[in-house]
């Protein structure tokens, strides 16, 4: 059976189209999630796509983790579901404290816009798990405020367990601590990255196609996971 | 009637690139004695019945402040010291 992946549209979403478009490439299927409806109509994992949500007032995510569909993502999420944050997804699953640490304004404060190389660390996460460990990867970065910071304390701890899914390599884009570009919870299965993989799964589109593996993973991680 | 203000501020050792920026920016208006400038947000609360500083705590811990990163401190004012009342 086809698996399942639901792409939310908050009010100021961007990615959500490009998203949808990759969990298709990746060979699934695909199902549009409203902010306003708290039903999860029967998916395998979910995607909070990048964008604007409620225009970034307040702070970025702030008022999107109230959303009635977060609510629901947030108790399945704690129960296993997977879920990719990306961009101001990331800063979503933050502010919803489903991962640790918060994405502040870039250092330079300019906004970054062009293609990275990651380094891939951890590839037991549900998102991860079609990629080597170590393996280089070039995914676009645009944003604004992707500056990851937590205490120290925090960081450490992330190091010590390998919930440092990503690295960012050849110059940090806007300061993260520790160039960290994405991470994960203790489950494994909720992972925030604040680089786009869902505008690197097609040659005409994208600056290649690894953005992909991130979607193929979830395949992968779903025939394996128990019913 | 009065309001509740709720006053965000980066936590200190949390990076304020906006206040640098305009740290950075003052030289040009030829000041040349300010060490250092952060920003914070600054939110008026109007309850329908008395104010309540404890709801408001509640409010900004929950949503108008994130704990990771930022400090927010409650108190009351009169309407005439809110926002406009100024200049």
């Amino acid at each position: 059976m086809t698996a399942r992946v639901g792409v939310v549209t908050f009010p100021g979403s961007l990615d959500d189209g490009d998203a949808a478009r990759a969990v298709r490439i990746a060979g699934a299927e695909p199902v549009r999630l409203w902010h306003g409806d708290p039903g999860l109509h029967g998916v395998d994992a979910v995607v909070l796509p990048g964008g604007f949500s409620y225009g970034d007032y307040l702070r970025c995510g702030a008022i999107a983790r109230f959303a009635p569909v977060m609510e629901t993502i947030v108790d399945a999420a704690r129960g296993g579901l997977p879920v990719l944050g990306i961009c101001n997804g990331f800063q979503i699953l933050c502010e919803a404290h489903l991962l640790p640490g918060a994405l502040t304004r870039n250092q330079h404060l300019h906004f970054r816009n062009r293609d990275q190389i990651l380094r891939i660390e951890a590839v037991g996460t549900a998102w991860t798990n079609a990629f080597q460990p170590g393996q280089e990867v070039l995914i676009p970065v645009k944003n604004g405020e992707g500056c990851y910071v937590a205490d120290p304390a925090t960081l450490d701890r992330l190091e010590a367990e390998g919930r440092v899914v990503a690295r960012y390599l050849g110059g940090n884009p806007n300061g993260s601590q520790r160039d960290i570009a994405a991470i994960t919870n203790e489950a494994g299965n909720v992972v925030g990255i604040m680089p786009h993989p869902e505008h690197a799964v097609e040659a005409l589109t994208g600056p290649s196609l690894d953005g992909l593996g991130f979607f193929t993973s979830v395949l992968k991680h779903l025939v394996g996971a128990p019913a | 009637m009065p309001r509740v203000v709720v006053d965000v501020m980066l936590k200190p050792e949390i990076l304020d690139p906006q206040g640098q920026a305009v740290a950075n920016a003052l030289p040009r208006l030829g000041v040349s004695d300010v060490a250092s400038v952060r920003i914070g947000r600054r939110i008026e609360i109007e309850f329908t019945g008395e104010p309540d500083l404890d709801r408001a705590r509640e409010i900004a811990d929950k949503l108008l402040a994130n704990p990771v990163i930022e400090d927010f401190t409650v108190r009351l004012v009169e309407s005439d010291e809110t926002a406009g009342a100024h200049s």
